[in-house]
């Protein structure tokens, strides 16, 4: 989820204008309003359905992410990082990860980070840097560290909360077509699981009922720098997303969402760059002369 | 260079400690020979009940043909024990609760020589699961009419059942002089003399909402509406002893309003003002803490508090209330058991260390302490099972042992993460199909070694049933001053585990008899102050889940051990001490008037 903090960082000029306040405000240029928005989540979260672990893990995480990413830009690329993308992991492993322990937190954030600076290609990083932490976690952890899945009380407004603040954010940048087809694909396909299985439809529904995916699908799945470009690309890749997600829960693997994303959506993102630099390569090679 | 180097570290960080994890854990754990284990942990456990005459299997309830689609998580309930002296013959007696239609409980009498015999048809308390009536989920003893002698509750999802004691030679039948509701889906009970009349009360928590009959239902709307923040569970019922034989309903006069699910409760005195307090322990919810104040009008009534002492705010599957002075502070922790499943779920369960002495906070530290991860926990009960000063603490735990090979875990998870209009309906679910839900998981007994940290010994020690355990109670069957351990398993065989202890190792009793105060001397507190050390423990009824430890109070000393003095504060306040009682025996003590 800290795809918030790179949503801010795509540029749109039509989105922007300047002499408005209230566009400024929305505007993919104001790198402040992703973590204000989704601060508001959790604070709703917490305040409402005690929607955390514990106040002090979330803070834990939050520290460790923001130290590293200093640390790592720095060290790195020469220069002091701004802090929004770390900030939005560190919330982010607050409110995904479940675990009675302190330590799930800080490792889960020091690889989320680290992947940034380390999984790269042509100058890109390829996984979300939430979603490649979380699933680390719950595949090589888990007996320590289990996913958010049943918090928010079951109820629909806190989720009314997450859709409110989620349209705002992927509304400003023009991306519902990502979060419609994820929707869509995953009921189809959930009513094919019920058919192969033989499972109620309404049980192979209820996970899309649940705040989890809200954020899912709002958040991390629209992650502009991990998603392919192109409008119709990124639909491919979304409708994927849940093709993927629903073998891993033919197998009935509980994190299916996290671990399909976390196979598509590099799979993807490598082949949109080598496809791109192929089109430039191509663009810029002079005609053939006849 | 840069980036290789973060690269290595960034593959270390990624290996490292699950390689190091998988090294400190490795799973496989080793059974000692008894006497190994006695001179290693200072016990060793020897399952008996066969050899005592023990042969009891619990069968599970019945339930609607609508819930057929889930029966095994519906009927995962109703195994309980219960230890009384009913006849006073000062050895240890157990009961035990049955659940299938027609079933009965059983009454066992202890012979003295190591064996039991069952009484309960005998003596009028073992048909108590007739079509139509309900099924038997636990019981709960004490003398309500203060004749010496323990009555009993029987709580059912039905119509719960008193009995009196008649004088150790039968029980009779008051459900109804008693004015007792005539039907709570309970999930617990306990006697406690909330308003210090002299006599115990009773409080029931009920677990389904009362108008839900689980073998003829009306409609599969009946389950929770969420799984953590669900409050369309049983009411509970607060009744007021009046000292006739009758019981009146003061549940809203003493501000108990509460549906959540409930499935524990121990009442006992913990901000140390004399008055019993409730700990309740809900499923799909947080725990509450309810505190015993005036009300104002010359009566007592409760308050909630559980958010702010701390037990209230984080929402689990709380099925378990056990109190134990863990570090010998002079303080109650209590145990809530919740549920653990690598990969799934891991609540963890909680033991809520006291805060401030004197005060109503409490922190959990189950994970510092070493006893947070149980699996799908269930019945826990703090007890000195190796005499060496500090209170352990044994666990039983495992949900539904079907298809060892498959497992429900996947569609629970799919399920309950929904909304509430799907979560709640039965018909929803997905069919378990005989598979295992946390099934054939190990038991715990963890050994408190008094300096913050129990060490998990189960295996070495010797309990090694992997059954659906339930109910766990703690006595000394064979007045040797050990405490034994007894087990109740839904749809298994109840155990019961001979305690072997080193001998070295000192013990005291005390076996409390209230005059102006209630007889069974519930709410009662004992600190025992030896070898500088002091620990405090109190007279409590329901303990644990479903079940109830042996009412006299056992504390173990250590080697070479001098008690210098013994503290009891009775309910009505006052105040008896023993200087120097003798160790290595049961101490039996009347309250002076």
């Amino acid at each position: 989820m800290n795809v918030l903090s790179d949503q801010a960082a795509v540029r749109s000029a039509a989105v922007t204008d300047p002499t408005s306040p209230w566009r400024r405000f929305l505007s993919p240029d104001n790198r402040f309003l992703p973590p204000l928005l989704i601060t508001c989540i959790l604070l709703v979260g917490q305040v409402t359905f005690g929607m955390l672990e514990s106040w002090s893990r979330t803070f834990l995480a939050i520290a460790v992410s923001i130290a590293l990413e200093l640390l790592l830009g720095r060290w790195m690329t020469g220069k002091w990082p701004h802090l929004a993308s770390a900030y939005i992991s560190g919330i982010s492993i607050g409110i995904l990860v479940r675990s009675p322990f302190f330590w799930p937190y800080a490792l889960c954030a020091a690889l989320s980070i680290m992947s940034k600076y380390v999984l790269r290609w042509r100058g890109a990083h390829l996984w979300n840097p939430s979603n490649f932490g979380v699933s680390v976690m719950f595949f090589l952890y888990p007996a320590a560290a289990a996913s958010l899945s049943i918090q928010w009380g079951n109820t629909l407004w806190p989720m009314a909360v997450i859709w409110c603040l989620g349209a705002v954010i992927v509304g400003r940048l023009k991306r519902f077509h990502i979060c419609a087809t994820y929707v869509v694909s995953f009921l189809l396909l959930s009513w094919l699981r019920s058919e192969i299985t033989g499972k109620p439809w309404l049980a192979s529904v209820a996970p899309l009922t649940g705040p989890m995916y809200q954020l899912f699908v709002f958040f991390m799945i629209t992650d502009p720098k991990t998603t392919v470009s192109g409008r119709k690309g990124q639909c491919i890749v979304a409708a994927l997303v849940a093709v993927v997600e629903m073998l891993f829960r033919l197998g009935e693997e509980v994190h299916a969402p996290y671990y399909a994303l976390f196979l598509v959506g590099p799979a993807a993102r490598t082949l949109d760059l080598a496809f791109t630099r192929a089109k430039i390569v191509r663009q810029e090679s002079p005609p053939a002369v006849p | 260079m840069k980036r290789i180097l973060l690269s290595v570290c960034f593959v270390g960080l990624l290996a490292g400690p699950a390689l190091y994890l998988r090294h400190v854990h490795p799973g496989d754990i080793v059974s000692l020979e008894q006497q190994q284990a006695i001179d290693r942990y200072g016990l060793s456990l020897v399952e008996s009940a066969a050899a005592a005459g023990v042969n009891f299997v619990h069968t599970k309830p019945q339930v609607d043909a609508k819930l057929s689609n889930i029966e095994a998580q519906i009927a995962s309930m109703g195994a309980s024990v219960s230890i009384v002296d009913f006849d006073r013959d000062g050895w240890n007696d157990f009961y035990v609760t049955n659940s299938a239609p027609g079933s009965f409980n059983h009454l066992y009498r202890n012979r003295g020589d190591g064996t039991f015999e069952d009484v309960a048809v005998a003596l009028g308390v073992a048909d108590l699961n007739q079509p139509g009536t309900g099924t038997c989920t636990g019981a709960v003893w004490a003398d309500y009419d203060n004749d010496g002698y323990e009555d009993l509750l029987v709580y059912k999802w039905g119509r719960p059942e008193l009995f009196h004691n008649d004088h150790g030679r039968g029980f009779t039948r008051v459900t109804e002089q008693a004015g007792l509701p005539a039907w709570i889906n309970a999930g617990t009970a306990t006697w406690f003399d909330y308003d210090h009349d002299g006599l115990v009360d009773l409080f029931i928590g009920g677990y389904w909402p009362d108008d839900v009959r689980l073998d003829n239902l009306t409609t599969t709307r009946i389950m929770p509406e969420s799984f953590e923040y669900a409050n369309n569970g049983g009411r509970k019922y607060v009744l007021r002893n009046l000292g006739n034989g009758k019981f009146a309903d003061v549940t809203r006069e003493v501000g108990i309003t509460s549906t959540r699910w409930t499935l524990a409760v121990v009442a006992a005195d913990f901000n140390n003002d004399g008055w019993p307090d409730l700990f309740v322990a809900n499923d799909y919810g947080s725990s509450e803490l309810y505190q015993n104040e005036p009300d104002g009008k010359g009566g007592r009534r409760f308050r909630e508090v559980g958010l702010a002492a701390g037990v209230g705010r984080s929402p689990k599957s709380g099925m378990n209330a056990s109190i134990g002075d863990v570090l010998n502070t002079g303080a109650f922790s209590i145990y809530q058991s919740n549920i653990s499943e690598e990969g799934v779920l891991v609540q963890g369960n909680n033991l809520w260390m006291p805060a401030a002495p004197g005060e109503l906070r409490f922190t959990n530290m189950a994970s510092a302490m070493g006893v947070e991860l149980g699996g799908w926990s269930f019945g826990a009960q703090f007890g000195d099972l190796n005499n060496d000063g500090f209170t352990d603490l044994y666990l039983v735990n495992g949900y539904i042992s079907g298809n060892a090979r498959s497992n429900y875990w996947y569609d629970f998870s799919e399920i309950t993460g929904g909304h509430k209009s799907i979560i709640s309906d039965a018909k929803n679910w997905p069919a378990m199909n005989g598979r295992s839900l946390a099934g054939y998981q190990r038991k715990h007994f963890w050994l408190n070694a008094g300096d913050g940290h129990f060490t998990e010994v189960a295996q070495a020690v010797g309990a090694t049933d992997t059954y659906d355990g339930r109910a766990v109670a703690l006595a000394d069957f064979q007045n040797r001053g050990v405490l034994d351990v007894i087990v109740a398993n839904q749809g298994g065989p109840l155990l019961l585990y001979r305690n072997h202890v080193n001998p070295k190792r000192d013990w005291i009793e005390f076996e409390l008899e209230g005059s102006t105060t209630n007889r069974s001397a519930i709410g009662a507190q004992v600190r025992v102050r030896w070898n500088g050390q002091e620990q405090l423990q109190e007279v409590v009824a329901a303990s644990g889940y479903c079940a109830e430890n042996q009412r006299r109070l056992h504390f173990g000393l250590g080697e070479k051990a001098s008690v210098e003095s013994i503290v009891i504060r009775w309910p009505s306040g006052r105040e008896q001490v023993l200087k120097s009682p003798a160790v290595n025996r049961l101490h039996h003590i009347k309250e002076n008037p």
